[in-house]
């Protein structure tokens, strides 16, 4: 653990009660992100990547290990607002505007009018969606609507943000093209993200790191830190680099995949 | 308007059916009227005829069935003599004249009106008690539930003559049956609606660290919208039935209820069926404005009307 480090798991262990028995959808998470990082994680279904991004949120209660997220518990850094988060569906609000939507957490963190109004004005921006900040999310492409829910993220400026499979429901033109934006953005804002995906390509092309992760018990079987430079055009998908770590990346989920 | 032409199919229908049933069912009295202005019928004597159905007694004189449809007080009246009946009593008469349905309308509907404000505002109320409160959730439905298994035909004369104890007649007994039929649908509405957020919608709003009351009124309750509407869509049709019933076994001398009981007590049924179907027009006309405003406040909202 260093000065920059934003956030740090060690020992994490979370074992859901179940009805069928203890489900270990964390068993003894190491990880240190470190500020500006943009981190992957990649396993298949099961292996704990939402349950870990929700315990870095505060949703989630870790049952063993420690874990601080801005030095703070997860629960207080939920409580000073240090991070936003996407979720796998753009869950707009249908009554609100995308406008509205974006405003949301802004009204309810009591940003004054003025402020709320530049604030929704230059996320929407940022997330190419200026000029439709009338519109109601139904008359918005499934694309677009996801942006504007990154754009509802952004808008209160949380140094983190946590980003769980927001690409997952859309097609590829759409998902290649969002990647690009998404690190356009990045680079432009300088947050830690985390983002969780079942993509390799996109892992790899997104990432400064990559955190493969194994199911049953939900364990990290391999960290990537990516030798790509910061500057990631789409065509890098087709250069050696890319290629290695995507073996490398694959090689670590067939690692994990001992019994099925 | 796809919807008109097989609601016009139904209507088509019931008169059919309502026209065919005229006959036997008034053909007892329209041979007695017919015997006693002179007219040949079969069998001779009202005895006889006694022995014979409403249909049997109806291909023994097909000359009498025209006479049929226009008794003075028939079993059943047929819909030219209901609609006559009805133009007479709301197009023809002074509102304000106890012969106008018009007036008793509004009696039956000023209650109505009242009893759902009330209702409304007793079912909302306890809908959010319930989604916030535990104790409430566990407490409150069954209750709910098991006020509305008693019969309102055995409950409205008890509370009618229980408020008449403390001296409060007119409108308020009968509102607060009205309000007793109404909350019920807007109570469960509105609870599946509050709730009707998902986990998903509820942990964004964690993610902001907002209050409980931040989540009501930002969340809940504009989600909550579309099922109020169904809600009172129910609610104000038992407003009304709510109104009626309570005009009935008080001897109320006012009102949708009264004046069917007028017209079964002095045995003219005419009155009985205008009121009727005044009621039930009042009803369509309720129901249509709410879905007008639910039409309108959705498209407001931004929310296409499901
Ligand atoms: N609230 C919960 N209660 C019980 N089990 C859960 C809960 N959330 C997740 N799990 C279980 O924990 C494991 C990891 O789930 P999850 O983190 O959603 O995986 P992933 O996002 O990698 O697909 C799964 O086996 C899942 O069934
Ligand atoms: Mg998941």
């Amino acid at each position: 653990m260093t000065a920059d480090t934003v956030i740090s798991a060690q020992g994490l262990n979370l074992t859901f009660q179940t009805n069928d028995g203890p489900v270990h959808a964390l068993k003894d998470v190491d990880l240190d992100i470190r500020k500006g990082e943009f981190v992957s994680f990649i396993g298949p279904s099961g292996c704990g990547k939402t349950t870990f991004l929700r315990c870095i949120a505060g949703l989630e209660t870790p049952t063993g290990g420690t874990l601080t997220v801005n030095g703070m518990t997860p629960d207080q850094a939920r409580r000073a607002r240090a991070y936003g988060y996407v979720f796998q569906a753009a869950g707009l609000y249908p009554w609100r505007t995308i406008g509205g939507n974006v405003k949301l957490p802004l009204e309810i963190m009591g940003f004054s009018k003025a402020e709320q109004a530049e604030r929704v004005a230059r996320v929407l921006a940022l997330v190419d969606l200026a000029g439709f900040e009338k519109k109601f999310p139904w008359q918005l492409s499934g694309g677009m609507q996801q942006r504007a829910s990154i754009a509802r993220a952004l808008a209160f400026d949380a140094d983190i943000l946590l980003m769980d499979e927001p690409f997952g429901a859309l097609d590829e033109i759409v998902r290649d093209h969002l990647n690009e934006q998404l690190l356009a953005l990045w680079a432009r804002t300088e947050k830690t993200i985390g983002f969780v995906t079942h993509s390799i390509p996109e892992a790899v092309y997104l990432s400064t790191k990559i955190v493969v992760m194994s199911p049953r018990p939900g364990r990290i079987t391999d960290v990537i830190d990516s030798p790509l430079p910061k500057e990631r055009p789409l065509d890098i998908r087709d250069s050696k680099e890319f290629i290695d770590i995507a073996h490398r990346v694959r090689e670590g989920l067939r690692a994990g995949h001992v019994d099925d | 308007m796809k919807s008109v032409l097989p609601i016009l199919t139904i209507v088509g229908a019931i008169l059919l059916i309502w026209v065919v049933a005229v006959i036997p069912m008034n053909m007892h009295l329209t041979a007695d009227q017919a015997q006693r202005d002179g007219l040949v019928v079969t069998p001779a004597t009202p005895a006889e005829r006694q022995g014979y159905s409403g249909l049997g007694l109806s291909f023994a004189n097909p000359d009498l069935i025209p006479l049929t449809y226009n008794l003075d007080r028939p079993r059943l009246p047929s819909p030219h003599q209901v609609a006559g009946e009805m133009w007479d009593t709301i197009a023809l008469r002074n509102v304000t004249s106890r012969q106008s349905l018009v007036y008793h309308g509004w009696v039956t509907l000023s209650s109505t009106l009242v009893g759902f404000v009330i209702g409304t505002t007793l079912g909302i109320l306890l809908a959010i008690g319930i989604v916030h409160n535990r104790a409430m959730d566990m407490s409150v439905m069954p209750w709910a539930i098991a006020s509305q298994t008693i019969p309102i035909l055995a409950l409205a004369p008890m509370i009618i003559v229980m408020m008449g104890q403390f001296g409060i007649q007119g409108l308020l007994p009968k509102a607060v049956i009205s309000a007793y039929l109404s909350f019920f649908p807007v109570v469960v509405g509105m609870v599946k609606g509050l709730r009707s957020p998902d986990a998903m919608q509820m942990d964004l709003l964690r993610t902001y660290y907002a209050s409980a009351s931040q989540g009501f009124w930002k969340l809940r309750l504009p989600a909550s919208v579309p099922y109020l509407f169904a809600s009172f869509k129910i609610g104000i049709s038992a407003a009304l039935v709510g109104a009626i019933v309570a005009e009935l076994p008080t001897g109320a001398r006012a009102g949708f209820g009264a004046r069917m009981l007028v017209g079964d007590q002095y045995g003219n049924p005419l009155v009985t069926w205008a009121a009727l179907f005044a009621a039930a027009i009042t009803a369509a006309a309720l129901v249509a404005i709410f879905t007008a405003m639910e039409r309108l406040t959705l498209r407001r909202m931004g929310m296409a009307a499901a």
